[in-house]
């Protein structure tokens, strides 16, 4: 059912500046699919529900996560992730949910495992600077992702694999980081640092130059002695890795320029995000990786965008000043009396019938405001109490609400007005950031994920989300134009 | 008050823009603070509308009553060659050290090495003496890693020292351990009041008290005003629509009786919002820490807003330990 309820009209056409999230999940030919953005927008939550979405609409899914929130992972039905992909239950149709969780050290273990005998295996893994280095420091959470990714790839299992990206400072280091693994382990220093420990100590400094011994007595001094034996150790074990570290960083490289796999920028409608967003874009298309578009998550609209910001402040102005004086007059023109509320008629909504209640109400009302014209005139401080009288009385007579009612009608009027007014500006502020964002990149495709007021707990939420992905590819979300 | 403040949070929350904020506030009254950032992003300079900051100490802002913020973005290849030439005089060699890639290799891949050099230098910022042996400044801020990060960043120095066992890198690291470790440091988490940030910085605060460092206070930023009494919107809006119709149009408003059911759905929407808001609150009251709230500047952070939320910052008394 969720393939075919999306929240926005289904007919819009994902052409002019929108993007098709279900026709790149139905695509065949795309294999890859990375979310990637900065910090706190969404990334991993997009990654799942997209996992989701595809596995319903019939593809053979794994989703690679990489620092989930315990919540997202129970979404999916599975209390602990691990390095291990896991059948998600639950998902409808003839398509299949993978999740895991990428465990770097492990990967890494594994890696040198895969690729070294077993005695020379088990000096790395015990190396004190292997420990280090494995257990997560710059670069190396990004570089392992890319390992683990190349392998889901090579065991050709699924259909279309979904990555997470690590939640980098940058959202750029996702890409450089492999790159510097890999220069860095094929490069000249580390060549330098070998050659000691290669010919046995001190012997092999004579055929160093002066320059060199000089700097690796240095790093001796400032590091000490035994650190860097333990690099030296380590390195002349990875020595015959090393050729393979580059070349599968550089083969894992190409495939994110390949035409299966396909980026998604994630972010929010907010300054930075977006600034992050525009780098990514530059970069990914510097790197010729193939950008399918921008995945703008909690975006706000409003049904009664008619009503501007300023209306709204001022029609709530007016509830609190002129509330009970002359209704007639506080009308200062603030709309075209004439016009069939457009917005309404337009998007196709119409009012839901008032309640019985509130139809019976109509009869005591006018009385009510009548008795408050006629006793409150100018002070406002009695208003409070004589609002509440005329209140009361309505109430009991419909016999819906109790006693709660200490707020008035205007009270809670102007309370709805000026919360559509922070919301229009909520919308204004998304749009003019989202506009900055469409200059610079006019050329990459949009979908607006509408934001929800809670947080995803299981499969429906995701599912949810998914609709929005899928729906949300209208040049501006529902009701915010 | 400590004299070295951390700042981290999970990614999105504002944590650049709370640094600053508490680095204004704690310049009051003549004082000198140093806002520092540590991952190269620039944060700061873009935040106080400057062109990217350099490697030295520059001020950017004056607070009420003389005070002055000064910024530094620490580069780790700098801060490096500043070590080295600092304790061997390389000179030149320094540059070569460069060239074969040494440098890169120590700040990108050694072990932690990046990190003990970025706390390290910030360190010394906090133990700086002028020549009359009065602190250069009164704190310093730093713009720190995020919550997932932050317990491995400041820790690192303990693992360094570890693996390192001698030279002056194993010494650098336990000079940086013992401040950061003191009371004189406190380490702030920044959340929204939301469910997933939140978890996060409850985890962050148990890692963090594991690993034995000084945990501050809980900035909840963004926090969004309240418009309405929640309660009687909830259960008074649904059956109102026709007397909150009719007082929309005394209001001016046309067409209102189209616009009435939208403005209840926002409401019960913003209503949802509140009470999950209110969950939240309890947990983190339930952390024990000092707490300060910072309200949702609508429109961009620039300077006034920086100032603004600086002032709310002073009027909440932040940066006071928590269990430090």
């Amino acid at each position: 059912m969720t393939a075919d309820t999306p929240v926005t009209d289904p007919a819009l056409p994902a052409a002019d500046g929108g993007l098709d999230t279900d026709a790149l999940l139905d695509d065949p030919g795309i294999r890859i699919v990375v979310c990637c953005g900065s910090g706190g927008v969404g990334k991993t939550t997009t990654a799942a529900a997209l996992g989701v979405r595809a596995a319903e609409r019939g593809r053979k899914v794994v989703v690679l996560t990489i620092d989930p929130a315990r919540r997202l992972a129970q979404s999916m039905g599975i209390d602990r992730l691990d390095n291990v992909p896991r059948r998600v239950d639950g998902i409808g149709g003839e398509g299949e949910l993978h999740a895991m969780m990428l465990d770097m050290k492990r990967t890494f273990d594994e890696t040198v495992e895969a690729h070294a005998d077993a005695e020379r295996a088990r000096a790395i893994l015990e190396n004190p600077f292997y420990q280090s280095l494995s257990a997560g420091f710059a670069g190396t959470q990004e570089y392992m992702a890319m390992e683990k990714l190349g392998q889901l790839r090579a065991r050709d299992e699924w259909d279309l694999i979904i990555v997470d990206t690590p939640p980098s400072r940058s959202a750029l280091d996702f890409l450089d980081a492999p790159k510097r693994l890999g220069s860095f382990l094929d490069g000249k220093f580390i060549r330098l640092l070998m050659a000691p420990a290669k010919v046995g100590g001190r012997a092999g400094m004579k055929f160093l130059n002066v320059g060199m011994s000089m700097m690796s007595g240095t790093l001796g001094k400032l590091l000490g002695g035994q650190f860097l034996r333990d690099v030296q150790t380590f390195v002349a074990a990875m020595d015959t890795m090393f050729g393979g570290f580059r070349s599968r960083a550089d083969a894992t490289y190409k495939l994110l320029q390949a035409p299966g796999t396909a980026f998604l920028v994630v972010a929010t409608p907010e300054q930075d995000a977006l600034r992050e967003a525009a780098y990514f874009v530059e970069r990914l298309a510097a790197e010729d990786m193939p950008l399918a578009g921008l995945v703008l998550n909690r975006v706000h609209g409003s049904e009664a965008s008619r009503l501007s910001a300023e209306q709204a402040l001022t029609a709530a102005e007016n509830l609190d000043d002129t509330r009970i004086v002359d209704q007639r007059t506080g009308k200062a023109g603030l709309g075209d009396q004439e016009d069939p509320d457009p917005a309404v008629t337009a998007s196709g909504t119409t009012e839901p019938p008032l309640s019985p209640e509130a139809g019976q109400a109509s009869g005591p009302e006018p009385a009510a405001e009548h008795q408050d014209t006629t006793e409150n005139e100018p002070p406002h401080e009695n208003i409070a109490d004589t609002a509440t009288a005329p209140e009361a009385g309505i109430v009991d007579a419909n016999g819906t609400v109790d006693a709660n009612d200490v707020i008035s009608i205007e009270e809670l009027t102007a309370g709805l007005l000026r919360l559509h007014a922070e919301r229009m500006q909520v919308v204004a502020r998304e749009h003019r950031t989202r506009d900055r964002f469409t200059a610079l990149h006019p050329e990459v495709a949009v979908t607006a994920v509408a934001a929800l007021p809670g947080d995803v707990h299981d499969l429906d939420g995701l599912r949810a989300i998914g609709d929005r992905l899928a729906g949300g590819s209208a040049p501006a979300p529902a009701g915010a134009a | 008050m400590s004299r070295f403040q951390v700042v981290s949070g999970k990614g999105g929350t504002g944590k650049t823009t709370v640094a600053a904020a508490l680095a204004l506030a704690l310049a009051t009254e003549g004082r000198r603070t140093l806002l520092v950032e540590v991952e190269g992003r620039q944060g700061i300079a873009q935040l106080f509308d400057s062109d990217a900051l350099p490697y030295e100490e520059r001020k950017i802002a004056v607070a009420p009553g003389g005070g002055e913020v000064y910024a530094l973005a620490i580069d780790a290849e700098r801060a490096l060659l500043d070590y080295l030439q600092m304790f061997y005089k390389l000179g030149s060699a320094g540059r070569a050290l460069k060239k074969l890639g040494a440098i890169d290799f120590a700040t990108t891949i050694a072990p932690g090495v990046r990190d003990v050099l970025l706390t390290g230098k910030a360190c010394e910022a906090v133990r700086r003496k002028d020549k009359q042996g009065r602190f250069v400044y009164d704190h310093v801020i730093m713009d720190a890693p995020p919550t997932g990060r932050i317990t491995r960043f400041l820790n690192v120095n303990d693992e360094v020292a570890g693996l390192a066992r001698i030279g002056p890198i194993h010494n650098q690291a336990q000079a940086v351990m013992r401040v950061l470790k003191s009371p004189q440091t406190a380490v702030h988490l920044v959340t929204l009041l939301e469910e997933m940030p939140v978890q996060e910085t409850a985890d962050g605060i148990a890692e963090l008290r594991a690993a034995e460092l000084p945990v501050g206070s809980v900035f909840v930023n963004m926090v969004r005003p309240h418009l309405l009494d929640e309660d009687a919107l909830r259960t008074a809006a649904g059956g109102r629509r026709k007397e909150i119709a009719k007082a929309l149009t005394r209001a001016g408003v046309t067409g209102s009786a189209a616009l009435v059911r939208p403005l209840v759905e926002q409401a019960a929407q913003h209503a949802e919002r509140v009470g999950l808001e209110r969950e939240q609150r309890a947990v983190l009251a339930g952390l024990g820490l000092p707490t300060a709230e910072l309200p949702l500047i609508g429109d961009g952070v620039d300077l006034a807003a920086l100032h603004d939320l600086a002032t709310e910052l002073r009027k909440q008394g932040a940066g006071e330990e928590g269990d430090a």
